[in-house]
Parts: C-alpha cells; sequence; structure tokens
C-alpha cells in the first residue's frame, strides 16, 4: 500500500542548525497493515509520517501510495488515500464550526468542494448515526461548535470523519498524548475497530508503550532518522512489554 | 431626521465593505489592508465609466472583477511569494494609489447630473428615499449571496480556512487558492462598496478611501461582540449582525457630529469609538470576575 525507498529529508540544509531528520529509510507498509512506530523524540517518527502525508516533501526518494508515484504531491492532493489524526486534538478539528459542518468536510475529503449545500436531513442522519457508534453521547449535539468538547471528544470525532469519505490510509500522530487514560482508551479501541472494519492500512506513532504494545500488527522503532527495529505479525505478537521498555534502555 | 437618513444610507452603502471585511478578518484572519485601494478603486472606475455615459448596470460588474483582482494580487503576495499578509495588503493598497490616480486622470471627478444606480428606478420622488429603497434591496441580495454562499460545501471549507489550516488540508482543500479567492471576494465586495458611496455622494476622491477599512473593521467588531455575547452560531444572523454594525457605526458618527464635535475630530473620535466596542467586553468581564 505504501511504498518508501531510500528516503532521506535534511531541515535547514547548510546552516548551523542542520538536522538530518530522516537518513535513508526503506519502508514497505501492506495492505490492511496496522504499522506501530516508537522512538525517541528527535528520532524522525513525525517527519517520516508527514512524508508519507505530503504535509513535508523529501530531499530525495521515493514515495508510493497504492501504486501511484506521490513522491511531489502536496498533502492536499493525497487526501484522496489519507485521513489524519493529529497529536493535538486542536488541530485536526475546526473549533468555530460546528460538529455537522466539520463531517460534512470530511465526507467529501476526496470531492471538490462545491457550490452547493451539501448538509440536508439523510446527512444529518447519517451522521448521527456514525457518530452513535462512540457512545458519548454526541449524537444530539452536531450542531454545537467543534470547540466546545473536550480533547478526547474531539480526537474521537476526527477518527470517525476520516472514514466519512473513501479512505485507505489511516495516519495517527500520537493521538492520545493529550488525553486522559480514559479517552485514550476509547480513542485506541475506536483506531483499532475502524481498521479492521473498514480494512485500512494504519500507521500509528506513539510514545505509550503499552498503547504500542496492545494495538498493530507490526511494530518498528526509529532512532536518529533510521529504522534500527522491525517485527512484524508473529514476531510482535511474541513481543512482551517489557522488551519494549528495554528497547529504550 | 435627514441627517439620519444620510447615515443609514451610508451605512447601507457600507454593508458590502463590512461583509468583505468580515470574510478577510473575522473567516481568514487576515486583517487586509488592500481595502483603502480597492474602495477607491470603486469609486474611480465607476466615476470614470459614468461620465462616459456607461450603463450603472454594466459598471458594476467591472467593479467587482477589478476589485476581486486588487484581492487576488494581495492573496498572491501573501500565498505565493510568502509576504506577511499585512505587508501584502499594505503594498497593493499603495501601488492601487497610482492606479486610481491614472484611472481618473485628476484627484476628484464629480458626478452630479450623471445618471447613477440611484436613477434607475423611480420609487419615491424624494431622492433620498428613493435611494433608501435601492440600497436596501442591494444590501438584501448581497446578503443572501454572501449567505449562501457560506452555506455551502465551498464556504464551509472557506471558513475551516481561517479556521484549523492543517484540518482542511488534511481534508483535500488547498488554503493557498483558497485564501486567494476570499481576498478576492472581500476586495470585490468592498470595491462594490466604492462605487455606490461615489454615486450616492455624487463625486469620486482619490483620498475617499483613507482609513476606510476602520469602518469595515468597526462593523464587524460591534457585529462580534454581540456574536459573542450572545453566543451567535448561525450564518444568518451572523450576517445581519454585521450589516446592523455597519449601520450603528454610521449612525454613532451621526451623533457625534450632531452634539457638536468638530468635524475635524471625526477620525480621531471614531478610532476612540472602535478602542471602545473593542475593549468593552474585556473591561464588563473583568468587573464581574
Amino acid at each position: 500500500m505504501i511504498d518508501l525507498k531510500s528516503i532521506h529529508k535534511t531541515f535547514n540544509k547548510g546552516k548551523a542548525n542542520q538536522v538530518d531528520a530522516i537518513r535513508g529509510v526503506d519502508l514497505s507498509i501492506a495492505e490492511k497493515e496496522f504499522l506501530v512506530i516508537v522512538g525517541s523524540n528527535g528520532s524522525g517518527k513525525t517527519t517520516l509520517l508527514n512524508l508519507i502525508a505530503g504535509a513535508i516533501l523529501p530531499g530525495s526518494g521515493t514515495v508510493h501510495i497504492d501504486g501511484n508515484d506521490v513522491t511531489k504531491l502536496p498533502d492536499y492532493k493525497r487526501s484522496e488515500w489519507i485521513a489524519r489524526v493529529f497529536q493535538n486534538p486542536l488541530s485536526g478539528t475546526a473549533p468555530d464550526l460546528s460538529i455537522l459542518d466539520n463531517f460534512r468536510l470530511a465526507a467529501i475529503r476526496t470531492k471538490s468542494k462545491g457550490l452547493s449545500i451539501g448538509i440536508n436531513e439523510p446527512f444529518k442522519k447519517s451522521v448521527k448515526e456514525k457518530i452513535a457508534m462512540l457512545g458519548m453521547g454526541l449524537e444530539n449535539k452536531i450542531e454545537q461548535p467543534m470547540g466546545t468538547l473536550s480533547g478526547g471528544q474531539r480526537q474521537a470525532l476526527t477518527l470517525l470523519m476520516s472514514i466519512m469519505d473513501s479512505c485507505k490510509v489511516l495516519l495517527l500522530d500520537e493521538p492520545t498524548a493529550a488525553l486522559d487514560p480514559r479517552s485514550a482508551e476509547v480513542v485506541m479501541r475506536t483506531a483499532d475497530k475502524l481498521t479492521t472494519e473498514f480494512g485500512l492500512t494504519t500507521i500509528l506513532i506513539t510514545h505509550n508503550l503499552k498503547e504500542a504494545f496492545t494495538y498493530g500488527t507490526r511494530i518498528i522503532q526509529m532512532a536518529e532518522g533510521k529504522v534500527i527495529k522491525n517485527l512484524d505479525n508473529q514476531d510482535k505478537a511474541n513481543l512482551k512489554q517489557n522488551d519494549i521498555f528495554d528497547w529504550f534502555g | 431626521m435627514d441627517f439620519y437618513l444620510t447615515a443609514l444610507l451610508q451605512g447601507f452603502c457600507f454593508s458590502a465593505i463590512a461583509l468583505g471585511i468580515y470574510i478577510s478578518m473575522k473567516i481568514f484572519n487576515i486583517p487586509d489592508i488592500t481595502t483603502d485601494g480597492s474602495y477607491t478603486l470603486g469609486g474611480s472606475i465607476t466615476a470614470v465609466l459614468l461620465t462616459h455615459h456607461l450603463s450603472a448596470l454594466l459598471i458594476l460588474p467591472i467593479v467587482i472583477i477589478a476589485g476581486a483582482l486588487a484581492g487576488a494580487t494581495t492573496g498572491f503576495l501573501h500565498t505565493k511569494l510568502k509576504i506577511n499578509p499585512l505587508l501584502s495588503g499594505i503594498l497593493v493598497m499603495y501601488a492601487l494609489y497610482s492606479v486610481n490616480l491614472s484611472i481618473m486622470g485628476r484627484s476628484n471627478i464629480p458626478l452630479i447630473n450623471f445618471s447613477s444606480v440611484f436613477t434607475w428606478i423611480n420609487i419615491s420622488a424624494n431622492p433620498n428615499h428613493n435611494s433608501f429603497w435601492i440600497l436596501l434591496l442591494f444590501v438584501i441580495i448581497i446578503t443572501l449571496i454572501i449567505g449562501y454562499l457560506l452555506k455551502t460545501d465551498f464556504g464551509i471549507a472557506m471558513r475551516a480556512t481561517g479556521n484549523s489550516e492543517s484540518m482542511i488540508r488534511a481534508l483535500g482543500v488547498n488554503t493557498d487558492r483558497m485564501k486567494i479567492i476570499g481576498l478576492a471576494l472581500a476586495n470585490a465586495l468592498t470595491a462594490l462598496s466604492g462605487s455606490l458611496f461615489a454615486q450616492l455622494q455624487d463625486f469620486a476622491d482619490i483620498s475617499m478611501g483613507i482609513g476606510i477599512v476602520i469602518t469595515g473593521l468597526g462593523s464587524v467588531i460591534i457585529a462580534e461582540s454581540i456574536i459573542n455575547w450572545l453566543r451567535i452560531t448561525s450564518v444568518w444572523l451572523s450576517l445581519t449582525l454585521v450589516l446592523l454594525g455597519a449601520v450603528i457605526f454610521q449612525l454613532v458618527l451621526a451623533v457625534t457630529l450632531s452634539v457638536g464635535i468638530d468635524a475635524t475630530f471625526l477620525k480621531l473620535v471614531t478610532a476612540v469609538f472602535v478602542v471602545l466596542v473593542v475593549s468593552l467586553p474585556r473591561l464588563s468581564f473583568k468587573s464581574s470576575s
């Protein structure tokens, strides 16, 4: 589904504050795989995710998504395949817009935003049904501005928004970092459920080793812009939570 | 009474600029100084074309396109050349001074005895009453168009662009393009205001736009205070309040003049009034907490 070939990315090239964020990453992610990325701060996890999303473009190397060469495509064009959930709950939703407006935009992620009014009764009904899946009681608050909700609620809704339109890849950048343990669990469970139910290819960055242990079908560890550990299927299943702790020892 | 009617008519003329500032300032978070230039641009194009006996019906679309081009230029400087939005606006406004002067050929064109939008239809014998009905019609049409636009999928994407750029890019919107379109729309409305005002006052002047952005901002800020105070989320109600803001702003100025304050101090009084409106919600909040 996603193929990265010899990716390099350097920030502030030639300046005193030059950072070699990614130093030669080759990564192939299969369809319906749930990949977990762990690594210390500054190891290049978020840069890698941004490279896949197209928020930044690589210095060298190629990016393929679903067989298409997207190396030079900006983020808003890659949204055809990719939905994102950001670390900051505020980044994934528009706070001053109603929940309904946010969901409308998500529902036309891969389509053009035209001059017709898309919010009608059937649409409202389908949004309510989707939101009811979360069991947070938000389905009757769809006219409220997104900004009135808590971080956990917004993060859960952002996840749900990703499957409003056809979606193949789900990028989760520390989605639970700003949340309390209970909301974090709801968000992670929803992500896991959506991945299986909708056959998504999911990439999760996390600092929470329990999450890294519990979720996903494959785990990689990054350090200094490289992939240094790569365990899939059986190897990940055999992994113990303490083993991941030891990686950071 | 006529004094207040004139203020009301001016308020109506400024409703388009208020909606324009609402779009650039509230929706895109860009303080757009291009306004001063595009307002005069609307006035100067109108004056020259009216004196060449072109129908006012044809002039309005030309004015709208010219204003949109001015706004798109600012948007281009900001998004493609990465110039600070405030500076982009100032640069275009500055350049427009020369453009406007060359369009008019001199600094002032009187329009007395030329036909205008206000002589289209004769609803009332009193020219002021006639203008009132024609302007009211304009205000209603513009508000309906902008209100509808903001409700469409495109409009929601536009509102999200100023609200959460990372989100709307992830949802497949080219935010650069969106900002250019938004600024073009805002300045098209501003130019329309300039055109209407030149026709109402029967002259266009090279300095008619100086500080006009304050009028727009003042109107929007009055509206915003009410919107926040009453926690309004409806698009239609917000737009109506912006229009109301434009009228209130002009009425306050009219009252200021009628209580005998020297017209020399009008801009100072205006500035103080805007400061008051901006700070009032905060001052009253502090005293209650």
